[in-house]
């Protein structure tokens, strides 16, 4: 296998604190997206305290967002539950491809790594395991952090109100698609591997969206597709 | 600072599906070992899963959208920095804005 990892995983300070380093510029792109949810949060007539717990203990934007916007009274349980899942089953198979680390950690190493782990944690430590990197630590390292400025700008959004209101489109907003373009640069591992798997998973996810079919198909039909011929072209190769 | 039952249960549900979703998919592929093939398939998800992201992100902002991400590849691969290329990203966005409303206002 060519991503076989050499020497053994380890879980050290030094390394959550790299992921640390390596998350502060994210926060460009999540700050101005907690403080909407923040803002409609308060808007949906949640307290501080319960935006708080939900920021905490969920710790997924965008499925919060479809959670508040789909919020009635009294507060619709499974609604709820349905959005969670529907948004966040798209992180089911991060961990799995993160298991050359994470099959060497465990206890609340492990199950902890998991509770903070989202799409450019991901991203960054897929991209760290190619180049060799051995630290899982790193993958907290960047959970925790975002963990901490997502809170943050939720609890600030809310406090705010409507005061922050940003318009819609205002550019700002492009600071979250312009962190999963810039994330894209390290996990380029060349034409001959990348190039046909990801254009069929752009392409797809654009036709889908384009049919009009919401979250999260658009990025489930184009991920497992592209990743599917990435895996048939490697194997054809061998 | 209220906390309501019915708003705390949606909110625990929430988390608890979250963190299903999370640690879910780690824990079915240890218990499974499922074949090589899956197993390479996952390797190759990481760079599918962003353009999957991406694409139609950048499609619903058109031409805008699709120069700004060039121009945040562009910062990122030759400056290796993160915060530089999501900068340049959201710059590229307001001056390519303030541009075309000046040619539509002409």
């Amino acid at each position: 296998m060519t991503e076989e990892i050499k020497g053994p995983v380890v879980f050290t300070r030094h390394g959550v604190a790299r992921g640390i380093r390596t998350a502060l510029p994210l926060v460009i792109g999540t700050f101005p997206f907690g403080l909407v949810v923040g803002v409609i949060s308060d808007q949906k007539g949640l307290s501080w305290l319960e935006t708080l717990l939900m920021s905490a203990l969920v710790f997924a934007g965008s499925s919060q967002l479809l959670a508040l916007e789909l919020w009635s009274e009294p507060a619709p349980i499974l609604a709820a539950i349905i959005a969670a899942i529907v948004v966040n089953i798209r992180m089911a198979p991060m961990g799995a491809a993160l298991a050359p680390w994470l099959d060497k950690l465990r206890g609340v190493k492990l199950w902890g790594s998991m509770a903070f782990m989202v799409d450019h944690a991901f991203a960054l430590s897929a991209a760290e395991q190619r180049r060799g990197g051995r630290d899982a630590g790193y993958l907290l390292g960047i959970g925790v952090t975002l963990w901490c400025f997502w809170n943050i700008s939720v609890i600030l959004g809310h406090i705010l109100g409507s005061t922050v209101r940003l318009p819609a489109g205002h550019p700002l907003y492009f600071a979250a698609i312009a962190t999963f373009v810039a994330i894209l640069v390290p996990l380029w591992r060349g034409v001959r591997r990348d190039f046909w798997p990801w254009l069929l998973a752009g392409v797809l996810a654009v036709l889908a969206w384009k049919a009009g079919l919401g979250p999260p198909w658009p990025l489930l039909i184009g991920a497992f597709a592209g990743a599917a011929l990435g895996a048939w072209l490697e194997l054809r190769r061998e | 600072m209220t906390l309501r039952p019915d708003v705390l249960l949606a909110i625990i549900g929430m988390a608890v599906a979250t963190y299903l979703c999370r640690a879910g998919g780690y824990a079915l592929f240890r218990a499974l070992r499922p074949p090589r093939y899956v197993e390479v398939v996952l390797q190759h998800l990481p760079g599918p899963i962003f353009m999957a992201y991406a694409m139609p992100a950048l499609a619903a902002h058109g031409w805008k959208g699709w120069v700004a991400a060039v121009a945040v590849v562009a910062v990122q691969y030759f400056s290796r920095s993160l915060a530089a290329a999501i900068l340049i990203g959201v710059g590229a966005m307001a001056g390519l804005g303030a541009l075309e409303a000046w040619f539509l206002a002409r």
